[in-house]
């Protein structure tokens, strides 16, 4: 007899019978689940990576976009969305990468900049088309909340994001750069 | 068919020159990785290599995929020797010091973003959209250069001086990037890659301007070093190999 629970681990989502085929929503929300490796409070789908979930045939192909070119986190957001799906059933799943259109922060939602604020990390200001316009964008410290704000490196500890510091609270913290 | 063997050759051999320049100035800047003046610097350079390797792979492996013979990029990068790299000698020159390293960055970015707003209209939608994803990140350095171009040819005495000698050094090398050769001409007729003549006035323009900002003067009647883009490097670039490739080469298939 099948229980739900097994060695303490709870079961909730039985793997559906191999000639089920999940509908394309259902595999947005599981791809919602799945984090970014770097920034995990936010998910694939909230950094606008996932560009497309399409059934071609038998093969759920899950298109992507990267980041930055050469961002590390982008084989093993790759990896994770794989897998991701094959825990929930589905066996042939192929990504595909895409580049144009090139991945904007525009694509960052609402909901998605809350979490990267309360995770400590300002997110991007403005839209991104300003980038060659805005090379001191007002940043609020996602600790105190300050505006007294200013910009220690363009660059930081991933390719998306740059290293500001506080002038109140004198705190450093990341900005999620507009891109 | 004669006609799309040409456009190939040709194309593959653009490729090359677009992740050849990409390939060896990542690894120049790589090599301040642990050693920058100040640990924000430090972590700039590190992402300027780390988006030059990532463009680097899209450009090599477009130049593998051209040429049909099944080598990917990585292939491309670690096995071929200094005479069959593409790349402009501006990139290969040495590190020198850090005024080098950045007026290096700062010609080759003023270039570079240009060419990759440009190559975003290209008639090859594999070029366009390498370079709709490259000319972001590209812009994004060349706003740190130009800022840091002016800060310090605009700072003080002395960090004046070692600007101006960086840029007597290799402002010779600046003209080879947009110095049309047969390929690039052929390349501008079928609307794949820009006229380079048009291209260059704009950059010559927005060096002028620039400098002028930074209280540099850029040497006048200094003439232009090229070859890199036909295979004739400096002797740096065999050192710059040497390092790139010594894993491959020494064992010959290993993977991470
Ligand atoms: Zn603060």
């Amino acid at each position: 007899m099948v229980t739900a629970q097994r060695h303490g681990e709870q079961i909730d989502r039985p793997p559906p019978p191999a000639a089920a085929r999940p509908a394309i929503d259902q595999v947005w929300s599981w791809l919602e689940e799945v984090p970014d490796p770097e920034i995990p409070v936010v998910s694939v789908v909230d950094l606008g990576i996932v560009r497309a979930v399409d059934w071609e045939g038998d093969d759920l192909v899950v298109t992507v976009t990267p980041t930055y070119s050469g961002c590390p986190a982008t084989a093993v957001i790759s990896l994770d969305i794989a897998e991701s799906i094959r825990r929930h059933g589905v066996e042939k799943v192929r990504i595909r990468s895409q580049l144009s259109p090139a991945w904007t922060t525009d694509w960052i939602g609402a909901a998605a900049r809350e979490k990267l604020k309360a995770y400590g990390i300002a997110p991007p200001e403005g839209g991104a088309r300003c980038v060659g316009d805005l090379k001191n964008p007002v940043v609020e410290c996602p600790r105190c909340g300050s505006m007294a704000t200013e910009q220690v490196s363009r660059f930081g500890s991933t390719p998306c994001k740059a290293s500001w510091r506080c002038r109140d609270c004198l705190e450093p913290f990341d900005y999620f750069k507009s891109f | 068919m004669t006609t799309a063997t040409k456009t190939d050759a040709a194309l593959f051999e653009f490729a090359l020159r677009m992740g050849d320049n990409a390939v060896v100035l990542a690894q120049r800047v790589g090599a301040w990785c642990g050693h920058a003046p100040a640990i924000e610097e430090d972590i700039a350079f590190a992402n300027v290599a780390l988006d030059l390797i990532g463009q680097t792979r899209m450009w090599l492996g477009l130049a593998g995929e051209i040429e049909g013979k099944g080598r990917d990029a990585d292939q491309l990068a670690f096995l071929r020797d200094a005479r069959a790299y593409r790349n402009a000698l501006l990139v290969e020159q040495p590190n020198v010091d850090f005024a080098h390293t950045l007026m290096r960055q700062f010609l080759f970015d003023a270039w570079h973003h240009p060419m990759l707003v440009a190559l975003k209209s290209s008639a090859d939608a594999r070029v366009a959209d390498i370079a709709e994803k490259a000319e972001k990140e590209a812009r994004y350095h060349l706003e740190r250069s130009e800022d840091l171009i002016i800060r310090l040819g605009d700072g003080t005495e002395e960090s004046r001086q070692r600007m101006q000698a960086a840029l007597d050094a290799l402002y010779p090398f600046a003209g080879e990037l947009c110095a049309a050769d047969a390929l690039d001409a052929d390349l501008a007729a079928r609307k794949i890659a820009p006229d380079l003549g048009a291209l260059g006035e704009r950059y010559l323009a927005y060096l002028k301007s620039t400098l002028a900002d930074a209280t540099l003067t850029a040497p006048v009647g200094a003439a232009v070093r090229k070859g890199g883009k036909q295979g004739l490097h400096s002797e740096h670039l065999g050192y710059i190999l040497a390092d790139m490739q010594f894993l491959q080469r020494a064992y010959p298939g290993a993977t991470w």
